[in-house]
Order: structure tokens, then C-alpha cells, then sequence
């Protein structure tokens, strides 16, 4: 019966579309802040934590390289102010220094040597064949004379290897031209110092001077160009003062290095280190890449979230509409019936009387012919028969006003605790004689444990005859099977007739509760009782549906609540 | 002798003529009245010898149960039928709470309706037996 338009697809498909659009924009909004926040602050965190990294190495490094040189030179600074000129030029005990310098210190020193203030070397001790050598053109040995210690620059000399040289000059107390004390640093032992120092896979240390020249060997592979060493000094190679710089820079390359220089023998070698940006970043990569894959899979899981909710409430509205829609519709079926019901109350009451006039106007003539005047006429038969007609006909009046009142009173029907499956069986029992000769079966199919229903039995056992009826009458022809089923749907009972008829025409359908409507041959039904149901089932705070199709039955459907009985709706 | 005095109140004056022709031809007493007003204004009137009221349910002004409660406030002893063109099982049993002996559905059967006027007849008929016989007795024990 109940046919429900709610199918308003642009509708919903607009409801959908920006709830989703309202889900997306209110998700990623927190989602993106807090991932550009997370990048962000792990991006400076990460940058601070490197640099501070590098150039603690590089000032912890370059105080060893200091202290190194520093210590070199104390040691030659020592020996020149301990032992006599004498005692130094004697080549034997010379060597002897030599020995116990290497004993005591490694083979960090490769050499010692005496040179005269002409530049010549007037003693030796160590592997090369320097007695003798002259000095007097020797960067170094300008440098040496015009200072009181002197470290050289690394350098291939005369020995035709990298070394440098450590020197004190000393003045003789008697007069005369001051003389030097040198000693070699063997390159190896200098340049392990620096070259050990590794950082990350790729960062390494190296050494320059002045000239940008190299002081230590370093990765061949990572060399940079003379020019690049020099822009590390800036401003041309005019010595650095700054403590500790860090910069980044691309080499020839292309590629990103990581520079941390630091000043070394008072400004004229440049300790720097080095590390390929990619590698001292790694963590911070790692870290980006991890928040974007979350916010990867967040977004994913977000846009799914959205399409999922947005089914769900479009779903949901689909549903309410059409649950509202459905109630608007009982609304308007039970105002239509409330309005059948005051028009029948009224068509009852104004037909009544004047038939109750009728009827006791012909019983009056009957009366009439019962004197002896009218016994001897011919027709006294027939008109007893024609005044027994209107008497019948006035009692089927009657009968048809009831039914009318029933449908519409505002009933008075005493309720009481009644089991429904109990109920249902004392009415079929009644009906089996029927049944039978109509050659229909009927079966009942009860849920376990159906509670007790307040309601008026009477009015019950009035709807569940008449449904009965009219699947007898609906299979008279045919015969076939009435099943009734009761069950618990939450709070409320329901009940179901079905039967195995010819079915309902859809357009009879929407008519089938309104009163005289009926599909029965004229004389054999009112048409008042599904009316009748309705108004009794609507007065109970339940309610009766009915689905048919041609060919494959009827089933009316009987919700009643399992609560208390509710109060009687008015009109009806 | 009639078998009893019937007085019918109904507003639906043909209906009352039919009635009061076929019970006096069952040798009933019968008066009638339009209203419950009218009907009361009888029953004085008349002293009495109305014995039972035939009312209908629904008049115009004073309806059928008002004028029922009237009568059994002034004249107990009347029996009231009440007579209702649509017979709610609420105006029966209200009328029966109130007082009535019975009801009767319109059209009513001739013959049911002159046995339930005769019931109601004998019942008033019995009470006024007792209510002599208690008054002779009462006479009788103060004379002893």
C-alpha cells in the first residue's frame, strides 16, 4: 500500500559531495600544518644539531693540531736552551738527541740539523744525506732568522719528500751570527692526525695554507680546485681570523658539501672539514621521508574515511526521509480515515433513525393486517412478505449503520492482558469448519516466548476473523493455505496473515482500508471491514499494512505495541 | 386494563406516532413527549402512573442521559429504557451506570421491545410491592 518517493538523487549526491568536501577540508587542514611544522622544526633542529656537530669536531681537532705543533716546537725550543752549541754540533750526540727524541715521541721527529747563520748545516742527524746542505735560499730559513721559533709550511725541500720544518734560533752569548736549531716532522705522523679525523661515510679533514696549498693529504676523489681552497680563506688568502666558520657550499661538481674551517697556527693554515650535504643530512632525510609517507597514508586514509562517511550519512538521510516520509504518509492515511470515521459517525446516525421510522411504520401496517377486515384479501400474503422484506432490509440497514460506528466510535473497549498465539488459535479454531469446506489450510507459526499485550481481546478477535474471511472468501474458488505467523520485532508484537490467493491489484491497494470499498460482488461484503481493522489497530497504537501482487498472494502485516495500551486516538 | 403506562421521549415525532400506535395496539398506555423537558413536565403531570420511560440517547438541548439522571433524581421509581439510534457500547453503559434497566437499538424488533417494556414494568411494579409491604410493616410494628 505504502508507495514512498524519496529518491531525490541530485539531492543527496549535493548533501554527499560537501559533506565530504566539509571532512576533507576540516582532516587535512591539521594534517598538512602539522606536517609542514614537523618538517620544519625537524629541518632547523637537524641543521643545528649537524653544525654544532662539525664544528665542535673541528675546534676540538684543530686545539690537538695546536697543541701538536706547539708541543714540537717546545721540545726543539728545549733543546736549544739545554744544550750548548758545542754539545748540538757534534754530529754523535746528535744522533743520540735524535734517538731519544724518537724513543720518547715516535717517529714524529725524522731529523735534526745545525744551521749556521749562512744558511749552511754545520750538523745532521737523521737518514738523509744533509751534512752540509745549504739553507741560505730556503724560504724557511728567511723565516727562521727573522723570527725566535718558526714552523714551515709543509714542503718537498731537498729530501724530495712532504715535510716541515720546526726551528728555534739562538743567539750566541759571545756575539757573532745567531745559528738555528731544525728539526723535520715526519709528514706521516702530522698528516695521521688530521687524516683520521672521519665523520659520517664521506666527511673528512684536510689542512691548507695561506696559498691554499694542501698540508695533508686528503680523498683524491673530493679534491677541490686551488680557487675553491682560496675562496675558504676569503677575501684572497690574507689569513683568517675568524674562530670557526660554517658554510655549504657546491663544488665543481654539482655536489653539496657541508664546510666547517677553523684557523690553525695562528691564522696561517686553515683546518677544514668537510662532509657531503646528503650524508650529514641523512637523519633529516630520513625524517622528511617519514612524514611524508605519513602524510601519504594519512591523506589515503582520510579520502577513504570521507567517501565511507559520506555514504553512511547519505544512506542514513536516504533512510530518515523515507521513514519520514512513510510517517507523513500515515499521517495523511490516518487524518483521511479520522475524516471517513466523522462522516461515517454522522452518515450513521442520520440514516438510522428515519429507517428505524420505516421499519416501525411497515410493523405498524403489518399490525394493521392482522384485522379481520384484511384477512380475507388475496394479497394479504404478499403483503406480508413485502412488510417482511422491509423489516429485514431495515435490520440489514442497521447492521451496516453499526459496523459504520464501530469504524468511527470513540471506543470504550475494555483491554486486558492477552496472549496473542492463544488468542490467534481460539479464532482459527472457529474457522476451521469454514475452512474446510472452502478447502483452505491454515497454519499458525508462533515465536517462542510472546509476551502478554494489553488490548481489548474483542477487538482482536474482531480484526484477526476478518482477516481470515477475506483470505477464505479470496480462495473460495481455488482453495489453498492461510499461514499466520507472530513474532517479536523489539516492542512490538507482530502479526502476519498470508495467503496463497489470486492477490490484489496494485490500484485496489491504496483504497483497500477505506471504508465501502470493496472487490466483492454487491451484496456480499460492505466494504467496512478493513475499515474496521484499521480503526481498531490504529486505536491500539499499532498499525496494518498490506502487500500484494497479482498471482502471488496477500500478506497483511499487524504491528502492535508490546507496552501499555496507548490512549485511544480521537476521531477514529 | 392496559399492561402498563410507557411514556416515549424522542425528537423524531414520526417515529414516536409509529411506536405509541403499535404498542397501544398491544394494549400499552402510551404518552409521548418531543423532549426531555416535555418528558419530565409528563411525568409530573401525570402523577404517578408512568411506569416506564422509552428515551432516546440523542436529542437536541436536554439529551438523553441528562433528562435520565432528571427522572431518577425526581421519580425514582420510573424505569428508563434508553433507546439509541447508534448503539455505542459507551452511551449504553454510561445510561445503565446512571440507572437505566436496559437499552434497546434502533430499529428495535417490536417484540423484544414490548418484553424489555414489560420487564422494566413488573420491576417497578415489584419495587412498589416492596415499598408497601415495608411501609405496612412499619405500621403494623409501631402499632405493636
Amino acid at each position: 500500500m505504502q508507495v514512498i518517493h524519496t529518491d531525490n538523487r541530485p539531492h543527496y549526491a549535493t548533501v554527499s559531495r560537501k559533506i565530504l568536501i566539509t571532512f576533507l577540508v576540516v582532516s587535512f587542514l591539521p594534517l598538512l600544518v602539522m606536517t609542514g611544522s614537523l618538517l620544519y622544526q625537524s629541518h632547523a633542529f637537524f641543521h643545528e644539531k649537524v653544525k654544532n656537530q662539525i664544528e665542535y669536531l673541528a675546534k676540538i681537532h684543530t686545539l690537538n693540531i695546536d697543541a701538536f705543533l706547539r708541543e714540537r716546537l717546545n721540545n726543539i725550543r728545549f733543546l736549544a736552551a739545554t744544550r750548548s752549541y758545542e754539545e748540538l754540533t757534534d754530529e754523535s750526540g746528535l744522533r743520540r738527541i735524535l734517538q731519544r727524541l724518537q724513543e720518547e715521541y715516535g717517529p714524529v721527529f725524522s731529523d735534526l740539523g745545525i744551521v749556521d747563520g749562512n744558511g749552511r748545516q754545520i750538523a745532521y742527524a737523521g737518514p738523509f744525506r744533509l751534512e752540509g746542505a745549504d739553507y741560505s735560499q730556503a724560504p724557511w730559513f728567511k723565516e727562521a732568522m727573522s723570527n725566535p721559533d718558526y714552523v714551515s709550511d709543509v714542503f718537498m725541500g731537498l729530501r724530495g719528500l712532504p715535510h716541515f720544518i720546526v726551528a728555534v734560533r739562538r743567539q750566541p752569548r759571545r756575539g757573532g751570527r745567531p745559528w738555528i736549531l731544525r728539526a723535520a716532522i715526519d709528514f706521516r705522523s702530522f698528516n695521521d692526525v688530521v687524516e683520521n679525523l672521519r665523520i659520517g661515510k664521506t666527511g673528512f679533514a684536510f689542512i691548507l695554507n695561506r696559498q691554499g696549498a694542501l698540508q695533508t693529504e686528503t680523498l683524491a676523489d673530493v679534491k677541490l680546485a686551488k680557487a675553491s681552497y682560496m675562496a675558504l680563506f676569503g677575501r684572497g688568502g690574507t689569513g683568517v681570523r675568524e674562530p670557526v666558520r660554517f658554510f655549504e657550499r657546491s663544488d665543481l661538481t654539482g655536489i653539496k658539501s657541508l664546510y666547517v674551517t677553523a684557523p690553525l697556527k695562528n691564522g696561517d693554515w686553515l683546518m677544514v672539514l668537510q662532509q657531503i650535504s646528503a650524508d650529514a643530512f641523512g637523519d633529516l632525510r630520513k625524517t622528511q621521508g617519514i612524514a611524508l609517507i605519513n602524510l601519504i597514508l594519512g591523506s589515503v586514509a582520510i579520502i577513504a574515511s570521507g567517501v565511507v562517511l559520506s555514504r553512511l550519512v547519505k544512506a542514513r538521510l536516504l533512510r530518515e526521509d523515507r521513514e519520514k516520509a512513510m510517517m507523513n504518509q500515515q499521517i495523511v492515511e490516518s487524518g483521511k480515515m479520522a475524516s471517513l470515521g466523522e462522516l461515517a459517525a454522522g452518515i450513521a446516525h442520520e440514516i438510522n433513525n428515519p429507517v428505524a421510522i420505516m421499519v416501525e411504520e411497515a410493523g405498524w401496517i403489518g399490525d394493521l393486517l392482522e384485522e379481520e377486515t384484511f384477512q380475507d384479501s388475496d394479497n394479504l400474503a404478499e403483503f406480508k412478505r413485502a412488510l417482511k422484506q422491509i423489516n429485514t432490509q431495515g435490520i440489514r440497514c442497521r447492521d451496516i449503520t453499526q459496523k459504520l460506528l464501530s469504524f468511527a466510535r470513540k471506543s470504550e473497549s475494555r483491554t486486558s492482558l492477552v496472549q496473542i498465539d492463544q488468542l490467534i488459535d481460539e479464532v482459527v479454531s472457529l474457522s476451521t469448519q469454514h475452512a474446510r469446506y472452502a478447502n483452505v489450510l491454515i497454519e499458525t507459526r508462533y515465536a517462542q516466548d510472546l509476551p502478554a499485550i494489553e488490548v481489548s481481546q474483542t477487538e482482536i478477535q474482531q480484526v484477526m476473523m476478518n482477516l481470515i474471511n477475506n483470505a477464505m472468501d479470496a480462495m473460495a474458488k481455488t482453495g489453498g493455505l492461510i499461514q499466520i505467523d507472530a513474532s517479536l520485532d523489539r516492542d512490538h508484537i507482530v502479526i502476519e496473515v498470508a495467503d496463497t490467493g489470486p492477490g490484489i491489484p496494485e490500484t485496489h491497494l491504496s483504497r483497500i482500508f477505506d471504508p465501502f470499498y470493496t472487490t466483492k460482488p454487491v451484496g456480499k461484503g460492505t466494504g467496512l471491514g478493513l475499515s474496521i481493522c484499521y480503526g481498531i489497530i490504529s486505536r491500539m497504537g499499532g498499525r496494518i499494512q498490506v502487500k500484494s501482487a497479482v498471482g502471488a498472494g496477500t500478506t497483511f502485516t499487524i504491528h502492535l505495541p508490546c507496552a501499555e495500551a496507548p490512549p485511544h486516538q480521537p476521531g477514529l | 386494563m392496559s399492561k402498563a403506562t410507557v411514556l416515549l421521549i424522542d425528537d423524531e415525532t414520526a417515529f414516536l406516532e409509529a411506536m405509541k400506535r403499535r404498542l397501544e395496539r398491544r394494549e400499552f398506555h402510551v404518552e409521548t413527549a418531543t423532549g426531555g423537558m416535555q418528558g419530565l413536565e409528563l411525568i409530573e403531570a401525570c402523577g404517578n402512573r408512568i411506569e416506564v420511560v422509552v428515551l432516546d440517547v440523542k436529542m437536541p438541548g436536554m439529551d438523553g442521559i441528562e433528562t435520565l439522571c432528571e427522572i431518577k433524581r425526581k421519580f425514582p421509581l420510573v424505569e428508563v429504557i434508553m433507546l439509541t439510534g447508534h448503539a455505542t457500547v459507551d452511551s449504553a453503559i454510561e445510561g445503565m451506570k446512571r440507572g437505566a434497566f436496559d437499552y434497546l437499538m434502533k430499529p428495535a424488533d417490536i417484540d423484544g421491545f414490548t418484553a424489555k417494556v414489560l420487564a422494566a414494568a413488573e420491576k417497578r411494579q415489584a419495587q412498589e410491592q416492596k415499598i408497601v409491604e415495608a411501609r405496612m410493616k412499619a405500621i403494623t410494628h409501631r402499632r405493636a
